[in-house]
């Protein structure tokens, strides 16, 4: 090429490096985003949380472990000993607990909702669609206090029980983890009903009679047939749960009192009252690598499931 | 009388409530015999498959009873009945390899996996695919997801094996091949075959006996040149093969047409009043207009098959009717159209029809 340095380029070549410079001004909005809207913020997340905590909040830029000694750790106030820090592994147990536990019962009121409005004729089909997709143009805060006043000790459900003799004193489901669960299946049913129906929708009934035909129980043929091959609906629906489970923060706020906390709320704790800005920013990477995790997961059984099924 | 395998003894299955029922089978009585393939030939929509998915056990009939070895299996559920199916769609199961697929039936019978492997690989061996045991069935070719599909349902060695329309996805090559594939299969394991098709072709070739149905009902049952030689009535001549139909009157044993001339017919003597008569296009013969006994008709068009040639004829009457020839050279056969000629039946392949 060092004999051609200097020759004019010939047409190929300009064309080339005309769609290359396209490709990068077409994708330049998008790689903005990407670098100043999500990395940027996650970047200075990523930086506090190695920072000491300023004493009104914010941080001074001096070097500190502290941040994330803190997610497992606290520090004797008298003797600087490190001590395993019950509350937050409690806090984290409850996250991981009350995700794991919504996802499962998303999932069990969800596969037969899914079930029934993928074997409606396709014009009832689209009513029930509808139907499940309501719930996300109010407001999550708003959708929250309306289950807070139905399940308050002096709501909807305690009065009517109460009223009709069943309970003499109200039952307390506000502010439990009960609450928290109740409150975030709501929520998130739907997240997990249509990749549900998605993966229903693409089954083939005729499996079915092939099943019973060859000898399968009803239960064989749900374990054996049905499951498997609805596998990837029920791995993307119980991320999409679970993943935003693990950060709640409205639910359990408004549901499980300042008591129930989740790790939602722990973070949020720390940026707010507890001015441990390093603290919240290392439990908020922490989070996300669980959220990860939960992915990588999700990339492995949704491959291992390939059998044509996206 | 061999044995019988299935008795459907007044099979009624009606779909809908009151007076919008429809009767998808009405009152249908068939005997099924052991070791026999047995084909249930009609349009779409006769009742075949109803009658069929009846067996198999995924419908229960209206009214009726269905009976396998003599035993009354009219409510047992399909996982209960020792009936396997081969589905129209094979409906193989997409998340497990060939060989999984064949061993399902005999894994949910509880068998041990050494079994169950051997006899699903057997079976494999038995269709011609061992080669491909441990492959996806979405790898597969249509005709070899078909064989699967065979192997699947004849690996737990049922009494009877219901195929539905199985050939109607494949290639007509293929089509031929997996016709004598299943007699094949069928002569090996010695098991029922009931077969449903709307072919009328492959029914005749290779079933030992044939039911037709047509509007929910069981037409005629027989043994294909049975019936194709001496069908029942107007459906049965016109769904099996081509053939001609004659208005004619019948009195006293003797067949008139319409133009007065008397014809012979072998089955004559329960008759009285006016009747259709059918005959073949191949037992239609063109003679010379003087010839002894020669109906009088003018040839209207040809069409040309190669092997054969079908003359289309108008009968003095009026009546139009196909005579199929042996094709021969235009010069040497001179039947141009517009000739008058004279018509010859077969002997004895004229039958009058019931109405």
């Amino acid at each position: 090429m060092g004999t051609r340095d200097d020759a004019p380029p010939t047409y190929e070549e300009a064309a080339r490096a005309r769609s290359i410079r396209n490709a990068w001004a077409l994708s330049a909005p998008a790689l903005f985003v990407l670098l100043i809207a999500a990395s940027g913020p996650l970047l200075i997340v990523l930086v506090y949380s190695f920072l000491t905590p300023g004493k009104y909040g914010n941080v001074e830029w001096a070097f500190s472990l502290d941040g994330w000694r803190g997610i497992l750790f606290t520090k004797d106030i008298f003797d600087d000993t490190l001590q395993l820090a019950d509350a937050h592994l409690t806090i984290f147990w409850r996250s991981v607990k009350l995700s794991l536990l919504t996802t499962l019962f998303t999932f069990l009121v969800g596969f037969p909702t899914a079930w029934f409005i993928a074997t409606r004729p396709p014009k009832a089909r689209a009513v029930w669609l509808f139907l499940i997709t309501i719930p996300f143009w109010t407001n999550l805060l708003i959708r929250t206090f309306a289950i807070n006043e139905v399940i308050r000790n002096e709501g909807l459900f305690n009065t009517v029980m109460i009223a009709l003799g069943i309970f003499e004193t109200p039952l307390r489901i506000i502010n439990t983890d009960a609450a928290v669960l109740m409150g975030m299946t709501y929520v998130y049913l739907p997240l997990m009903v249509l990749p549900l129906f998605a993966a229903i929708d693409r089954f083939d009934m005729k499996l079915l009679e092939a099943g019973y035909d060859l000898y399968a129980s009803r239960w064989q043929v749900l374990r054996r047939i049905i499951l498997p091959i609805v596998k990837p609906g029920i791995v993307a629906g119980s991320i999409l749960v679970f993943v935003p489970s693990l950060g709640a923060y409205v639910t359990p706020r408004v549901l499980g009192g300042g008591k129930n906390m989740m790790i939602g709320n722990f973070i949020e704790l720390q940026f707010g009252q507890g001015r441990n800005w390093p603290l919240g920013a290392a439990l908020s990477m922490t989070l996300l690598i669980i959220v990860m995790a939960a992915l990588l997961i999700y990339v492995r059984a949704a491959s291992k499931g390939g059998h044509g099924h996206g | 009388m061999s044995e019988i395998a299935i008795e459907v003894r007044n099979a009624v299955k009606a779909f809908g409530q009151g007076g919008m029922a429809v009767r998808a089978l009405d009152d249908v009585s068939v005997d099924i015999r052991k070791g026999e393939f047995f084909t249930l030939l009609g349009p779409s929509g006769c009742g075949k498959t109803t009658l069929l998915r009846l067996i198999a056990g995924f419908e229960s009939p209206t009214s009726g009873q269905i009976l396998l070895d003599g035993q009354d299996i009219t409510h047992l559920p399909p996982n209960k009945r020792p009936v396997n199916t081969v589905f129209q769609s094979y409906a193989l199961f997409p998340h497990l390899t060939v060989l999984q697929n064949v061993g399902f039936a005999l894994q949910m019978l509880g068998k041990p996996k050494a079994e169950v492997a051997e006899t699903a690989r057997q079976m494999l061996a038995l269709v011609k695919l061992d080669q491909m045991a441990d492959r996806k069935t979405s790898q597969l070719s249509g005709g070899q997801q078909q064989r699967v599909a065979l192997a699947r349902a004849l690996a737990p060695k049922p009494k009877v094996l219901l195929l539905d329309e199985p050939l109607s996805a494949l290639d007509l090559k293929l089509r031929k091949e997996m016709q004598v594939e299943l007699k094949r299969l069928q002569h090996e394991t010695g098991i029922t075959f009931i077969f449903v098709t709307h072919d009328q072709e492959e029914a005749l070739t290779m079933s030992d006996r044939i039911g037709v149905m047509s509007a929910g009902k069981i037409q005629q049952i027989g043994a294909p040149r049975e019936i194709y030689v001496r069908p029942v009535n107007r459906f049965v001549a016109s769904f099996i093969g081509e053939t001609n139909f004659l208005p004619v009157t019948v009195s006293g044993g003797h067949v008139t047409l319409k133009s007065g001339i008397r014809i012979a017919a072998g089955n004559t003597h329960r008759h009285h009043g006016d009747f259709t008569v059918t005959v073949r296009p191949e037992h239609v013969r063109i003679v010379p207009r003087d010839a002894e006994g020669a109906i009088p008709a003018t040839i209207r068009d040809q069409v040309y098959f190669g092997t054969d040639t079908h003359y289309h004829l108008v009968l003095g009457d009026g009546t139009e009717i196909v005579a199929r020839q042996q094709s021969r050279t235009a010069t040497e056969s001179g039947l141009m159209n517009g000739t008058t000629v004279g018509v010859q039946f077969a002997e004895g392949a004229t039958r009058v029809l019931e109405q």
